[in-house]
């Protein structure tokens, strides 16, 4: 198993801490993991991705050239990445602010309003782990048990109170591409 | 202990203080800066001084006066501000002080960029300060090793009493990998007598010095040093050889590009070609004896770097003509993809037998 | 016999390269004397600069370290930030203080280095052969300036201790010379007094010493004492422009 994973969008969307969780939990469950941001002014631009690997067998370059999955949270990551997931690949596209289709037609491809979702929680700020949940229950990459426990090593106690509503987020995600 | 997820900056200010470097005087440059802000937060905590210099110059003089007075005592910039370090850099070797120094290289000349780099290769290893000197340059390819690397750095340093650098690049400093921390192996480090710390009357005074004016005591100097050079070259060097005894082709790559590298080997080796890689862990000592294993099946060398071609000069010597010398590199920030150094790889092998 | 002189503790034995009539050897001999006086020599760290006074670190009998050009109080903030207990001096010229270390002065007056400098003001560079320092003065030659110094073309000399003395973290900061005895007596007890300034804690502490340089002034000694208080001390006045409240 590699997962080979893109996630991309603008700043404030969680697309950092999306990436990490996943990292994170791919450690906690033995894997072998990299977590590689975009950075610089490019960041203070709006816009910010991330490369995240979890694989069974050791890491070369943590740079994602060939991804096995992207996910795209709005619509310059979608023109940016889309070419960059192989054939067969999951595209997971938060449909919520991205009003156009895919222009590929080897991949596998699924259109989550991940921002009306996670307003449905009553939370806005949670799309990015519908979009999350949506990818674990595509791929297994982790378990959603192991997401929890990152967060609460990453996040600490101060956002402990978080936990409910982001797990909610993971299986409201997940309920969109069953 | 456990394994946490660490960006790299990070992990490096984190080793260091595992080290029981307190000491930390920088300068901001971009695409280090994860690192001395950690040492700003953490090292208060531990009585320990964290300083923000006016200039890399006053930052690395301030690592000469702290590691002068008997200090654990780091300081790390990026290539620009490495490049206003040489003076400093030159006064420590000069003087026999130990400290570590990071690098964490981005595009140059220049003002250059931002992104991950290896041209400062150069500068890391030949040294941009003045005078006949070396140090130990480390160029870890992950975030433990750096970390492995780092802690012992401060080790090595006071063994030889000379400054130890640590290259990595932006994407070494930003990316998050799991890390444990693990005590390096003990090393034989005198006391330092030597550090000005107050006579308190009890002995003569110590002098802090690079200055030799009769010409004969400074070669004696040099000579010395040149000694101290010659012992690290013999017992520092490292390096890390995957399959170079049967390859058709063998890789020298060090840091981020060997691990792009170790991607490029998997995908030839699915194809039924032979590659072995030479991975430098010391730039200086170059590790000459890597190369000794290369055999008569070897078509050809590959040296891939993030530069326009530095190490490959340190290849040619180490080969001295037994075999053909390639390069492939991508600069200014660009990172090679594996698919590129496949392609440079079938060019010299001939492509599959 | 009664002895009425003794050579101060606080110099070693190694005889001064000095030139002969420059104010160095005097200005060395009230640093070390009241080392000694204030019985901190064990405990102290002193920083020689790049210039005429390159070798005292082989004159101050305490521990010393030689720095870079220029670079005299980073490389002292390095020290005192290890050894904050320990009294900690920078000895630097002209060209090394103003010049090329201005940067490193300035800062670690900003900083408020609980440091002591004694700043060597002679107008000119002594060691490399009497070129132009930041120092040098409107119409002065110098090697550099073979038609005196034009301060259209070269600008005007600092005047370091007012430059400094605006600066917050600057708590003692006090022009004298050596120029005659009466001065000279006035420059010990400036010098005392900023270390006994660092001795409290205070923050940062100069004394700029006028002192000459008969060799590249192209004078005698006694006409280079003449030669400063003529023309360096009119624009560059001698007194006190800050003192903390504790060493008043």
């Amino acid at each position: 198993m590699q997962e080979r994973v893109i996630i991309a969008g603008f700043g404030g969307q969680g697309v950092m801490s999306m990436g990490q969780l996943l990292t994170y939990a791919g450690m906690i469950e033995n894997k072998n993991v990299s977590w590689l941001p975009s950075y610089g002014p490019e960041m203070r631009g709006g816009t910010a991705n991330c490369n995240v690997m979890v694989s069974d067998e050791p890491i070369g370059s943590p740079i994602v050239t060939e991804a096995t999955v992207a996910i795209v949270m709005n619509r310059p990551s979608l023109d940016k990445f889309e070419s960059d997931v192989l054939p067969e690949g999951n595209l997971l596209i938060n449909s919520s602010l991205i009003d156009i289709k895919s222009e590929r037609d080897d991949l596998n491809i699924h259109y989550i309003p991940a921002n009306e979702l996670a307003d449905e929680l009553g939370n806005s700020k949670v799309a990015n782990m519908v979009m999350l949940g949506a990818y674990l229950e595509l791929t297994k990459a982790v378990k959603t048990e192991s997401i929890i426990e990152a967060f609460k090593k990453v996040f600490g106690e101060s956002k402990a109170n978080l936990v409910a509503i982001n797990k909610e987020a993971l299986e409201k995600g997940a309920e969109a591409v069953r | 202990m456990a394994k946490v997820l660490m960006k790299g900056n990070e992990a490096i200010g984190a080793a260091a203080i595992k080290a029981g470097c307190k000491y930390f005087f920088g300068y901001p440059i971009t695409p280090q800066n994860e690192l001395p802000e950690y040492m700003a937060r953490e090292l208060p905590n531990i009585g320990g001084v964290f300083l923000q210099a006016e200039s890399e110059v006053a930052a690395i003089n301030m690592v000469y006066g702290a590691a002068g007075a008997g200090a654990r005592v780091m300081t790390s910039s990026s290539s620009p501000g490495i490049a206003l370090k040489q003076e400093g850099i030159s006064y420590i070797a000069g003087a026999e002080l130990p400290c570590v120094i990071v690098n964490i290289v981005r595009g140059g000349p220049g003002l250059g960029g931002i992104q991950p780099a290896q041209s400062d290769y150069y500068q890391a290893t030949r040294g941009g300060g003045n005078g006949d000197y070396r140090h130990l340059v480390y160029a870890p390819a992950t975030i433990q090793e750096t970390v492995d690397l780092l802690m012992e750095a401060f080790d090595v340093a006071e063994q030889y009493r000379n400054p130890v650098m640590v290259i990595g690049d932006g994407m070494i400093g930003q990316m998050m990998e799991p890390v444990e921390f693990k005590e390096p192996k003990k090393r034989p480090i005198a006391p330092k007598t030597w550090s000005t710390d107050g006579t308190k009357g009890e002995r003569k005074p110590n002098i802090i010095n690079s200055l030799y004016i009769d010409p004969q005591e400074l070669e004696d100097h040099v000579i010395r040093l040149e000694n101290k050079y010659a012992e690290m070259k013999e017992n520092e060097t490292r390096y890390e050889n995957y399959n170079v005894k049967d390859a058709d082709v063998v890789v020298v790559a060090y840091g981020t590009t060997s691990r792009v590298v170790k991607n490029a080997i998997a995908k030839c080796e699915e194809e039924g070609i032979k590659i072995g890689l030479i991975r430098p862990i010391t730039l200086w000592p170059f590790p000459d004896k890597a190369f000794e294993e290369i055999t008569d099946r070897t078509k050809g060398i590959l040296t891939v770097e993030m530069s326009t071609g530095q190490m490959i000069d340190d290849v040619k010597i180490a080969i001295n003509g037994r075999k053909p010398v390639h390069f492939y590199g991508r600069t200014g920030g660009m990172v090679p993809i594996p698919d590129a150094i496949v392609e440079e790889i079938k060019k010299i092998s001939g492509g599959v037998k | 016999m009664t002895k009425v002189f003794e050579k101060t503790k606080g110099l070693t034995d190694k005889p001064f390269h000095y030139c002969p009539g420059c104010t160095h050897g005097i200005i060395h001999r009230l640093v070390a004397e009241v080392l000694e006086e204030l019985d901190v020599l064990g405990e102290s760290i002193g920083v020689a600069p790049v210039g005429c006074s390159v070798f005292a670190y082989d004159y101050f009998n305490c521990d010393m370290q030689e720095a870079a050009h220029g670079r005299a109080p980073a490389v002292a903030t390095g020290i005192k930030r290890v050894h904050p207990d320990k009294v900690v001096f920078t000895y630097q010229g002209d060209g090394d203080l103003a010049s090329i270390g201005a940067a490193e002065i300035v800062h670690a007056a900003a900083r408020g280095e609980k440091i002591t400098t004694i700043f060597v003001n002679n107008a000119i560079y002594g060691m490399t052969g009497g070129q132009m320092a930041p120092t040098t003065l409107v119409g002065q030659k110098a090697t550099t300036a073979p038609y005196g110094r034009d301060a259209s073309h070269a600008g005007n000399p600092i005047r370091v201790s007012e430059m400094l003395a605006t600066l917050d973290g600057a708590k003692f900061v006090e022009r004298v010379s050596v120029h005659n005895a009466a001065e000279v007596r006035k420059a010990k007890k400036a010098i005392k007094k900023a270390f006994e300034m660092q001795l409290k804690g205070e923050g940062f502490g100069i004394v700029e010493v006028l002192s000459t340089c008969p060799t590249n002034w192209g004078l005698t000694p006694v006409e280079a004492l003449k030669w400063l208080e003529d023309n360096m001390i009119p624009y560059y006045p001698l007194g006190n422009l800050c003192t903390p409240e504790g060493v008043k």
